[in-house]
C-alpha cells in the first residue's frame, strides 16, 4: 500500500490507522502531564506577587491556546470536507468541536479561579476574557446546529459553513471588544505585562502544552472513530469489525 | 438581477402587507420589551438615560432575531423555495431581495419607533437622532447575518431557538458600534461618534458583501 495524503480519507484506514495511534497518544498525554504538573506544582518556585495563586496559569494558558487553535483545525477540516466532499474530513471536524468547547470552557473557569485571589473578582469583562466567552458561544452554536440536523451531510456542510462564518467573524469580534472595552473602563489590571518568567515555569508550561494536545489528539481520535463507526454502520468493513471485536 | 432582486422584494412585501399584523409582531416586541425595562430596573431618569442605548439596541437585535425565521419558512413550507432555487438567475439575487424585503418590513419600523422609545428612557434630542442613526445603519446588518442563520436552520425543528445562537454572537460588533456611537455623543467630542459611525458603515459594507452569498450556500446546503 502506497501512502499518500488521501490514503487515510477512506474511513475504513482512518479507523484502523487511529486506533493504532491511540495507546501512543494517551500514553504521551499522560507522561507530559505528569511531568509539567510535577515541575509546575513542585519545583517551580512561588511567585513573589501572586503566590502559589499563579500555579493556574500551567492549566490555564494551554487550555486557552488550544480553544483558539481548535477552532481553527474545525474551520479548517470542516471547509475542506465541504469543498472536496470529503467524508472523513467532515467527520474530524465534528469530532474537534465538544474538545474545543472543553478547552474554552476550562479556559474560562480556570481564568475565573486565577482571578478570584489576584484580582479580587471572579469575572471582569476583560476583552480576552469577552472573546473568549464569545468563543465558546461559537463552539456552542455549532454543535447545537450540527446535533439538530439529521442528516449527516448536510449537517456537516450547515456547520462548515457556520465555522467559516464565525472565522471571518471572530477577528472583527476581538477587536471591537477590545475597543469597547477601552472606551469603557480605563482598564486597571494589564494582563500583557506579565513578569519575566522563570524557565523553570516555562517548561512546566510547555510540557502542559503537549500534554493537552496529546490529549487533544487521544480524545479528538477515539470520537472520530465513534463518528465514523455510526455513519459507515451498514458497510461490510463495519460489520465485519464488529464480529471480530465480538470474537475477541 | 437586479430585477429579479426587486421582484421578490416586492413580492414579499406584498405578502406582508396581506398578513399586516404578523408583520407588526417584532415591532409590538420591541416595543414591549423595551417598555419593561424601566419597569424592571427602576424610573430614575440617569439611570434610564445611562443603559437606555444598550437597551434599545439589544431589544432590536432580539426582534430582528425574532422575525428573521420568517424570511425563508413560509416559502419553503409551500415548495416554491424549492423552485425560486431552479431558475437560472444568480441566488444572491433572491437572498438580496429577501434581505430588502426583511429591512423594509422589520428593520425600518424598528428605527422609526426608536426615537419613542429614547424618550421613554428621557434621552436628550441629539442622542436620540443619533440612536435613530446608528440603527438605520445597523438593522440592515441584522438582517444580512440573520437570513445566513435561517437559510442554515432552515426546516429545523428547533430553528428559531437555533437562530439566536448562531446569529447573536456574530451581531457584537454592530452592538458595540452602534451603543458606542451614541454613548460617546454624551462625552460631548464629535470626534468619537463619527468614528463609530464609520465602523458601523464599513461593518455593513462588508456584511453586504459577505453575507448574501454566505446565505446562498448555506440555502443550497440545506435544500440539497
Amino acid at each position: 500500500m502506497t501512502l499518500r495524503l488521501t490514503t487515510f480519507a477512506a474511513p475504513s484506514r482512518f479507523y484502523a490507522a487511529a486506533g493504532r495511534l491511540l495507546p501512543w497518544c494517551w500514553a504521551a498525554a499522560a507522561l507530559f502531564g505528569l511531568a509539567g504538573l510535577y515541575i509546575g506544582f513542585a519545583v517551580a518556585p512561588t511567585d513573589f506577587q501572586q503566590g502559589e495563586a499563579y500555579r493556574i496559569i500551567f492549566i490555564h494558558v494551554p487550555a486557552a491556546w488550544l480553544s483558539m487553535l481548535i477552532y481553527l483545525v474545525m474551520a479548517f477540516w470542516a471547509a475542506l470536507g465541504w469543498m472536496l466532499n470529503a467524508r472523513m474530513a467532515a467527520m474530524y471536524a465534528r469530532a474537534l468541536a465538544p474538545t474545543g468547547a472543553l478547552f474554552t470552557a476550562i479556559a474560562l473557569w480556570t481564568g475565573a479561579l486565577w482571578g478570584q485571589p489576584t484580582w479580587g473578582t471572579w469575572w471582569v469583562w476583560d476583552a480576552r476574557l469577552t472573546s473568549e466567552f464569545i468563543l465558546l458561544l461559537m463552539y456552542g452554536g455549532y454543535l447545537a446546529l450540527t446535533e439538530a440536523i439529521d442528516d449527516p451531510r448536510r449537517a456537516a456542510n450547515a456547520g462548515a459553513l457556520l465555522a467559516l462564518v464565525g472565522v471571518v467573524n471572530v477577528p472583527i469580534i476581538y477587536f471591537s471588544v477590545r475597543w469597547w472595552n477601552t472606551l469603557h473602563q480605563g482598564s486597571s489590571i494589564s494582563l500583557t505585562a506579565a513578569p519575566q518568567m522563570a524557565s523553570t515555569m516555562l517548561t512546566a508550561m510547555l510540557l502542559m502544552t503537549l500534554c493537552f494536545w496529546a490529549y487533544s489528539f487521544a480524545v479528538v481520535l477515539t470520537r472520530a472513530r465513534a463518528i465514523v463507526l455510526e455513519q459507515e454502520a451498514d458497510t461490510d468493513w463495519v460489520r465485519q469489525q464488529a464480529q471480530r471485536e465480538e470474537r475477541r | 438581477m437586479i430585477t429579479l432582486l426587486l421582484a421578490v422584494a416586492r413580492r414579499d412585501l406584498l405578502l406582508a402587507r396581506r398578513r399586516r399584523i404578523e408583520a407588526l409582531l417584532p415591532l409590538g416586541f420591541f416595543i414591549v420589551a423595551a417598555a419593561l425595562f424601566p419597569i424592571g430596573v427602576g424610573p430614575e431618569p440617569q439611570t434610564l438615560r445611562q443603559i437606555g442605548p444598550g437597551v434599545v439596541w439589544v431589544d432590536a437585535l432580539l426582534a430582528a432575531m425574532l422575525s428573521v425565521t420568517q424570511m425563508f419558512a413560509s416559502d419553503h413550507a409551500d415548495g416554491s423555495l424549492e423552485q425560486m432555487l431552479l431558475t437560472p438567475e444568480p441566488l444572491v439575487a433572491l437572498v438580496g431581495g429577501k434581505v430588502l424585503a426583511h429591512w423594509l418590513s422589520t428593520g425600518l419600523p424598528l428605527v422609526l419607533a426608536s426615537p419613542l422609545i429614547g424618550l421613554l428612557f428621557h434621552m436628550n434630542a441629539p442622542a436620540i437622532g443619533m440612536l435613530a442613526l446608528t440603527l438605520a445603519l445597523g438593522t440592515p446588518i441584522l438582517s444580512l447575518l440573520g437570513a445566513v442563520g435561517a437559510a442554515l436552520t432552515l426546516g429545523l425543528r428547533s430553528g428559531a431557538a437555533l437562530v439566536f445562537l448562531l446569529v447573536l454572537p456574530l451581531t457584537v460588533p454592530a452592538l458595540i458600534f452602534g451603543t458606542g456611537a451614541v454613548l460617546a455623543l454624551d462625552s460631548g467630542l464629535p470626534g468619537p461618534a463619527q468614528a463609530h459611525l464609520s465602523l458601523l458603515g464599513a461593518l455593513l459594507i462588508l456584511t453586504l458583501l459577505g453575507a448574501p452569498p454566505a446565505a446562498a450556500a448555506a440555502l443550497r446546503i440545506s435544500l440539497d
